[in-house]
């Protein structure tokens, strides 16, 4: 006897036995995540907050780099799963004494841990730390290379939004070059069969993009109004501030200017939804009115990246015990 | 069927269930005076996957004798498993949806096959976490024994005592191509339904 065609469908378990990135992650995989993200979602809105699906697991997150909002998101997502967790932030750490990564990521397993959430400004310091050590790694951001949980809470809101992704056109707008969340989403999104536009100032607009995906799906410009013609969703990137100067960032003023989503495209675009990974820099990737629209998802985004890493660290936890079993 | 199982016997078939559930319809209105308490105070609450089925058409058969209409929850306990990370086949965790307050209700939860007894106490704690009901009573279609936890069901189907390596299956025409009850000896011990 077949279970039903749905029943099929999510009993898929992930390939992966770590999350460094979405590229190479299946759509299947992809949808087992939001599937189970919208389940752990609920439990966000019940009296108690709280499941005991991760009891005795140890889960440490290791920032090595600034981040209020991934490590916050992380951290209750951790403690509603009823997880140990144990915060290292480089600032009055041995890494001030020189220690390596490595080191100091073997160091802490030794104190028998069995997940590490790590965020680097080295591209591929996730990946690194799974040839050193054997816990499960999650990756919260590494350089400019992926966020995947950023692109996973990204593809959960708009699932929601419009119930599906495929065939939906998605622009991402601003500093393409050095977004690991761009990057993410691009992989996340084509793997879905979404329509990508990138548009952004010419000298953020890796000469690399269009080889970043196989398919042909990706479209790139420079002209805004372009960009969000027959577009369902804008994805508005945060313009690094400490990056002006550098030559490749015109003056805010004139950022906004070009590529700001102001009210006037929210008036020409009736339907266009808004979304921004955070933090917003009001006046400059978005006007500030256009913050605070209906059509803006900034809230959703939030609280469903809560909903996103639960799913994560719960899928991720079941395989390391199977496979020491 | 699994693909890898060899059936032992049919227990019940179409008939035989749906003869059960209208007995059990009556024995859940006997017990809570249906009547007299009104559906305010009673609630059903159906466990993921086959209760809910089972749970919908209890509720259904209560309204059209009755003519009471109890409010009906969906309740997945995977969160609360303590075998979760035991076993080969990652579970998938399905939706919890009640929409009604629980506290000072009276609930019956239902299920199809009652074994071990883990997933009823994952249950109650996940219930426990929701809301504070006055009771709980445990509905189940099938008692097949072999209890680990002090748990017994207050409304039962059938009890059928069956060995180690046997799998009761309870199959729906809402989520399968089949109706009906059947004992069976499984190849691969992968999925214990408790």
């Amino acid at each position: 006897m077949n279970v039903t065609q749905t029943d099929q469908q999510i009993n898929t378990r992930l390939a992966h036995d770590h999350l460094l990135g979405l590229e190479g992650y299946s759509s299947e995989e992809i949808e087992l995540v939001l599937s189970t993200a919208r389940r752990f979602r609920e439990v966000l809105y019940r009296p108690i907050r709280k499941v005991p699906t991760l009891r005795g697991i140890t889960v440490v997150n290791l920032f090595f780099e600034a981040s209020t909002r991934t490590r916050i998101s992380f951290e209750l997502a951790e403690k509603r799963l009823s997880a140990d967790t144990v915060n290292f932030s480089t600032s009055g750490s041995s890494v001030l004494k020189g220690e390596t990564l490595k080191d100091t990521v073997q160091n802490i397993e030794a104190m028998k841990i069995d997940m590490v959430v790590v965020r680097h400004r080295s591209p591929g310091a996730a990946h690194f730390l799974t040839q050193c050590v054997s816990s499960t790694i999650i990756n919260a951001g590494d350089g400019a290379h992926e966020h995947p949980t950023q692109a996973l809470l990204d593809l959960l809101t708009i699932s929601d939004r419009f119930g599906y992704v495929e065939g939906l056109n998605v622009t991402i707008i601003g500093d393409i070059m050095h977004s690991r969340v761009a990057r993410s989403n691009i992989h996340g999104l084509t793997t879905l069969g979404a329509n990508i536009t990138l548009c952004g100032p010419p000298s953020l607009l890796p000469v690399e993009v269009e080889s970043l995906t196989d398919r042909d799906n990706v479209h790139v410009t420079s002209n805004l109004d372009e960009a969000l013609e027959g577009c369902d969703v804008a994805m508005a990137l945060r313009i690094q501030l400490e990056r002006q100067g550098s030559n490749r960032l015109p003056s805010l003023r004139e950022y906004h200017e070009q590529f700001g989503i102001k009210m006037s495209n929210m008036n020409q675009h009736k339907d266009l939804v808004i979304m921004h990974p955070g933090p917003v820099n009001r006046g400059v990737e978005l006007a500030s009115e256009v913050v605070d629209h209906e059509r803006a998802v900034i809230l959703d985004q939030v609280t469903n990246g809560v909903a996103v890493r639960m799913a994560i660290l719960f899928l991720l936890s079941g395989h390391a015990d199977v496979d020491q079993t | 069927m699994e693909q890898s199982d060899v059936i032992k016997a049919q227990l019940m078939d179409e008939r035989d269930l749906d003869r059960t559930l209208d007995r059990m319809a009556r024995q859940i209105v006997e017990t809570f005076a249906i009547d007299d308490l009104g559906p305010v105070n009673v609630g059903l609450i159906g466990m993921q996957l086959r209760g809910v089925y089972l749970a919908r058409r209890l509720r259904k058969k209560i309204l059209e004798v009755e003519k009471v209409d109890i409010p009906l929850g969906v309740l997945d306990a995977t969160m609360y498993r303590d075998d979760f990370r035991l076993r080969l086949k990652q579970p998938v965790v399905r939706e919890t949806q009640i929409d009604f307050d629980i506290t000072e209700r009276h609930l019956v939860l239902i299920d199809d096959v009652l074994f071990t007894g883990r997933t009823t106490r994952a249950a109650l704690d996940a219930l426990m976490d929701i809301g504070r009901p006055a009771s709980v009573k445990f509905l189940v279609i099938v008692d097949r024994g072999l209890r680990e936890l002090p748990i017994r069901a207050d409304f039962v189907g059938r009890k059928v005592p069956t060995l180690p390596g046997e799998e009761i299956r309870v199959r729906l025409c809402e989520v399968d191509d089949q109706e009906g009850v059947w004992l069976v000896e499984s190849g691969l011990n992968t999925e214990r339904e408790t």
